[in-house]
């Protein structure tokens, strides 16, 4: 008897594996496979969309470009000519891009007279102008913050200021790129498509730049800005003069910044702000110039430097009557 | 003994080396201070030149005002004069400062301009001209002259680009820069900056102040607990 029993327990057992429902079994497995196999491409399409989208607005050429400083004479040129006929499509304009690069013994630097500055924000204007900004959301380079007297923590100021000024209990500050000499924005690049170059200016290579933001984020001057989205400007009220570093027109998902105009100032015009401006508050030149109003001013005014304890060690300063 | 004299060789032998270290140094930095002066000399130089290539052209008011005259000729044609049309066969007042003490010209105009009477700057002898402080006169298209002599320090300031607006090239090798003379941005009569409107602003809300309604919604809220 001992032995019988676990006979027939085993049959028993065999019996009940055949009688299972293995069939129903395996159609529910694979209903959950299949499911989550759906989920999981479809999932992977949403995230590759993106992609599809760029490959559609980015050409092979495009894509496979050099970074700015790699590209040959003649690779240049191919970049500017499909540039600028990309322009002429998308914006019906012509326009003529340039490739400006620093005048030998010179170094840019920019100053701002405190005292006189009333927050009329027509530099902001001039550069929203100047530089091809998108036109809807105003877009410029430089935040004119109303202070309150009596500190120079940029933080305790507002940007949302209107009507008449100057307020009586307040002071204007504009600010823009200070084109540091250890600029924290260059320093955070992954892909270091953002430099420094001889004469001081932070340049961006627009078609290098991947959009990740760090530069934005390291930048103690708030100065960078990130393109939402493609700027819209009227044919019209493109600026034609233009040049690949600075004015072009910037392509969606970029950051981009003020360059002290170096479509003008490398031909040895003053930026589009200080010709605005006018109270007469910005003062422009070449540091390395003895004789240049900058040098004059560093010499004989009380100078500021907007967060000077950070190191970054600014080419723009502000002064005081 | 001998331990001792090797050390005392030792610390000579360091001696003369930190010397040498130190002599070459010196010559290397006094040789790059030549350089760097050499290039601040060329620079200079460089910079003489460039003034010489395009001028700096300060912008000059258009001569002596005219006064438009009340009224038309019986073709419509309005007409100005000259200052001394009147002024030349008039008594001066040298003392007048104010616009309401005028009996009969000018009374509309506002000064604002320190305590200063109208001859201080105006020429009682030469009415389509100016008067510096020493009397002498002076054309009303070198007005600067006569501002300077009281904002010296804007003057200096001007000369140095720090006082201002100004347009055209920072680099004189490759154009000309214009420059506003003072009545250019101040009226002469009331020569305080006016105050201007904020047109163009960016839709950016950086440190845009609370609304001041969610704040009191806050505070009684707080209130309430």
């Amino acid at each position: 008897m001992t032995n019988t029993e676990p006979n027939n327990t085993q049959q028993a057992e065999s019996s009940a594996n055949r009688s299972l429902p293995i069939v129903e079994n395996f159609t529910r497995r694979a209903v959950v496979k299949g499911g989550f196999a759906t989920l999981g491409a479809a999932a992977f399409v949403a995230a590759v969309s993106p992609l599809r989208q760029a490959a559609k607005s980015t050409t092979a050429v495009e894509f496979m470009q050099q970074h700015y400083t790699e590209l040959s004479p003649e690779q240049k040129a191919d970049v500017i000519a499909r540039l600028e006929a990309e322009t002429k499509e998308k914006y019906g304009a012509d326009v003529t891009i340039a490739d400006d690069r620093p005048i030998p013994g010179t170094k840019f630097v920019y100053a701002i007279n405190l005292s006189v500055c009333n927050g009329n924000g027509k530099c902001v204007e001039a550069c929203h102008k100047e530089n091809n900004h998108d036109r809807s959301t105003n877009q410029s380079y430089i935040r004119v913050i109303e202070m309150p007297k009596g500190t120079m923590d940029m933080e305790k100021g507002s940007t949302t200021y209107s009507g008449i000024v100057p307020k009586d209990d307040k002071f204007y500050l504009p600010v823009q790129c200070q084109q540091c000499d250890e600029p924290p924005c260059v320093e955070v690049c992954p892909v270091k498509a953002t430099w420094k170059e001889e004469d001081g200016i932070v340049v961006v290579d627009y078609n290098w730049c991947i959009g990740c933001r760090y530069c934005e984020a390291a930048c103690p001057y708030h100065a960078r800005r990130f393109n939402w989205k493609q700027p819209e400007v009227p044919s019209e009220e493109l600026n034609p003069d233009q040049s690949y570093l600075s004015n072009r027109v910037r392509p969606v998902g970029v950051v981009e910044k003020c360059t002290y105009c170096l479509h003008r100032t490398r031909r040895g015009k003053l930026p589009a702000c200080l010709e605005a401006c006018p109270t007469g508050a910005r003062v422009f030149g070449n540091i390395l110039d003895k004789n240049s109003n900058i040098r004059w001013i560093l010499e004989n005014k009380r100078v500021y430097i907007l967060k000077e304890e950070l190191g970054t060690k600014p080419a723009f300063f502000y002064y005081f009557d | 003994m001998p331990r001792i004299a090797s050390l005392f060789f030792a610390v000579l032998l360091c001696l003369f080396a930190s010397m040498a270290l130190a002599v070459l140094w010196q010559s290397v930095n006094s040789a790059d201070a030549h350089a760097s002066r050499v290039a601040e000399a060329h620079m200079s130089q460089a910079s003489a030149n460039w003034k010489e290539a395009h001028p700096v052209i300060i912008r000059k008011p258009s001569g002596p005002p005219r006064i438009e005259l009340a009224g038309t000729d019986p073709q419509g044609r309005t007409a100005s004069v000259a200052c001394s049309t009147c002024h030349s066969v008039r008594q001066a007042n040298l003392e007048n400062k104010a616009a309401a003490t005028l009996d009969e010209f000018h009374q509309g105009m506002t000064f604002n301009h320190g305590n200063i009477t109208c001859y201080a700057c105006h020429n009682p002898n030469e009415s389509d001209a100016l008067r510096l402080a020493d009397g002498s006169s002076v054309a009303y298209e070198n007005v600067m002259t006569l501002c300077s002599q009281c904002h010296s320090k804007q003057a200096d300031s001007f000369a140095h680009g720090a006082h201002g607006g100004m347009n055209g090239h920072w680099d004189l090798s490759r154009g000309p820069q214009m420059k506003n003379n003072c009545i250019d941005c101040h009226d002469p009569h009331v020569p305080k900056y006016p105050k201007m409107i904020v047109g163009f602003k960016p839709k950016d809300r950086f440190n845009e102040p609370s609304n001041s309604e969610h704040q009191q919604e806050g505070t009684a809220a707080h209130d309430k607990h």
